[in-house]
């Protein structure tokens, strides 16, 4: 990290640990066979890939390797879970449950399948974006065939009760998916004791690369293959694999488990330090989405009186670079439907800044950052109608 | 995503504030929407002496707020009149095509304002012209100027 900037976006993207990239980088120079090839450098590149989903399994807790099926991204994953659901079980039902804070990844993915015939009820979280078991009980119906929610939220950081969820499914015999991509590498994941079907995770949120996912699919459960061509990844997602990439991925998610704990500490304590400093020093605020059951990093709070494009581009000019949830950084007219589902009204959900903390980050740049963001938020104010009319009583 | 010269007017936008006893002010956008602009003017002989600005809203929000100040300050009431979104966003070097509504807004806070400016000083037309721009559709309350908006978004 030469460059002098401050980073607080790791639920976008994480840089990848020099561990990680070490391991990899065999597989892009002398390593450079097909894995599906009998000669020497093919093999041991099979074994590569082998090697890394016996690891993955490891991580996670699956009962065998075989049930790791590695992905060109989380999005890919995600995918391949709902809609290969869907198309297996069409005969069965066309009723899907999911919840109204999803990634996009889920979310699209559901209006898809709308659109194809298939019926979708979206779950509402509570006021602290959490879902509530009982909700997804009272929605399954005998034409339902999965219910998909997500592990933990991008934007506001709350942990869903996922192994409540899956013991309601279990008792209905319905399956589940849990998009984890933001939850693996910040808290332990065992999908057997989720009890989980189908799990989604992508590489590049906790240090590893980009462009490379991991859908989970527990034995005995079978989905429609989704992506069609060689026998890759034993006949259900064709493609050659991504040797550095799965590498990476199991290097990767091997440091996150055994780092757990001191990840989780440092992390919560820098966002802890934050939010304590932000509540001191910054009146106006509303802090978004349960403060306990919340990934260590995650920190999401709305400025009033401020719009959320505006104070990233100020803060970027001073080499912070967090993430925002209006309506100008989402690049749609409305602000983020988290924020909103949340029961945010637009004028606050538009002055909401998301802070991810990493394991690059330091006490020193929380400092700075609040400094600056003191700074920031004055000075937008100062120049506010909305802030002008509070004041005055108006 | 911005020009040179849309960053330099937000991160110094120029005329921030308010001018007590204005002679004019306009207020356009919506909260829900995500921009307000606020406009007030100080016009002396049909001309106008000063001109200051409060916004809410992303940066191009507050960079066309503030070169639309720029364009006002010495101009005519006819001429302030003239001045339209496009040429605010000529000024700027233009803008991200998702971005022109902020344009469509400076443009229309400075009308607001000379309205204002109108209606107190016994000048007002028929043509009253009121509130949001219809920006955003966020609200879906309005349908006003949008053919503007998608002839310069092409
Ligand atoms: C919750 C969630 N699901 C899915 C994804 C998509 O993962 P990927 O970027 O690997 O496609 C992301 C990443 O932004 C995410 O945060």
């Amino acid at each position: 990290m030469q460059k002098q900037i401050i980073y607080l976006d790791h639920a976008a993207t994480t840089y990848v640990k020099p561990e990680v990239f070490e391991a990899m980088k065999p597989y892009f120079t002398e390593e450079y066979g097909n894995p599906s090839s009998i000669y020497s450098i093919g093999r041991s590149n099979r074994k590569a890939v082998e090697d890394a989903r016996i690891s993955v399994a490891k991580s996670i807790g699956a009962a065998e390797p075989s049930e790791i099926y590695f992905t060109g991204s989380g999005t890919e994953a995600d995918n391949w879970a709902i809609k290969g659901a869907a198309l297996a079980l069409h005969k069965k039902g066309k009723h899907i449950i999911t919840s109204n804070i999803e990634h996009p990844a889920v979310l699209a993915t559901c209006e898809f399948l709308q659109k194809q015939g298939y019926e979708i009820t979206y779950i509402k979280v509570d006021n602290e974006g959490l879902v509530n078991p009982e909700d997804v009980d009272r929605a399954i119906r005998p034409d339902t065939i999965l219910v998909t929610i997500m592990m933990a939220n991008n934007e506001i950081g709350t942990i869903e009760p996922i192994k409540e969820i899956a013991q309601v499914c279990k008792k209905h015999g319905v399956l589940f998916h849990t998009d984890a991509v933001q939850a693996a590498g910040n808290i332990p994941i065992n999908v057997k004791d989720l009890g989980v079907d189908l799990l989604s995770v992508s590489g590049h949120k906790f240090y590893g690369p980009k462009g490379i996912g991991m859908l989970y699919i527990r034995k005995g459960v079978r989905i429609e293959n989704f992506i069609h061509g060689g026998h890759q990844e034993r006949n259900k997602r064709a493609g050659t694999e991504n040797v550095p990439g799965v590498v990476g991925f199991a290097k990767a998610l091997e440091l996150a488990t055994i780092n757990m704990e001191d990840h989780y500490k440092k992390l919560s304590s820098l966002r802890d330090k934050a939010l304590k400093a932000i509540t001191e020093r910054i009146p106006n605020i509303h802090v978004n989405g349960s403060m306990e059951k919340r990934l260590p990093g995650n920190l999401n709070v709305s400025f009033r009186f401020v719009e959320g494009e505006s104070v990233l581009l100020m803060l970027d000019m001073k080499g912070i670079k967090a993430s925002s949830g209006s309506a100008c950084t989402s690049g749609s007219l409305d602000p983020s439907h988290v924020l909103l589902s949340i029961g945010l009204p637009h004028e606050i959900a538009h002055g909401s800044l998301r802070m991810t903390f990493g394991e690059i980050n330091t006490e020193e740049e929380v400092d700075y950052f609040i400094d600056a963001l003191e700074e920031i938020i004055t000075k937008l104010r100062n120049m506010s109608p909305l802030y002008e009319d509070f004041v005055k009583g108006v | 995503m911005y020009s040179e010269k849309v960053m330099d007017h937000f991160s110094n936008p120029r005329n921030v504030g308010e001018i007590e006893n204005a002679d004019g002010v306009g207020q356009v956008g919506n909260a829900k929407c995500g921009d307000i602009m606020k406009m007030y003017l100080k016009i002396e002989d049909g001309i106008i002496k000063d001109a200051k600005f409060k916004t809410f809203g992303c940066g191009a929000a507050v960079a066309t707020s503030s070169m639309a100040t720029e364009l006002l300050i010495g101009k005519t009431i006819k001429e302030a009149e003239m001045i339209s979104n496009k040429a605010v966003m000529e000024a700027l070097d233009g803008l991200p095509p998702v971005k022109v509504h902020c344009s469509v807004l400076a443009e229309e806070a400075i009308a607001a304002a000379l309205q204002d400016y109108k209606s107190k000083h016994g000048l007002a037309e028929d043509d009253y012209y009121e509130g949001c721009s219809g920006c955003c559709g966020g609200c879906g309350s309005h349908d006003l100027r949008r053919e503007h908006l998608h002839d310069e978004e092409e």
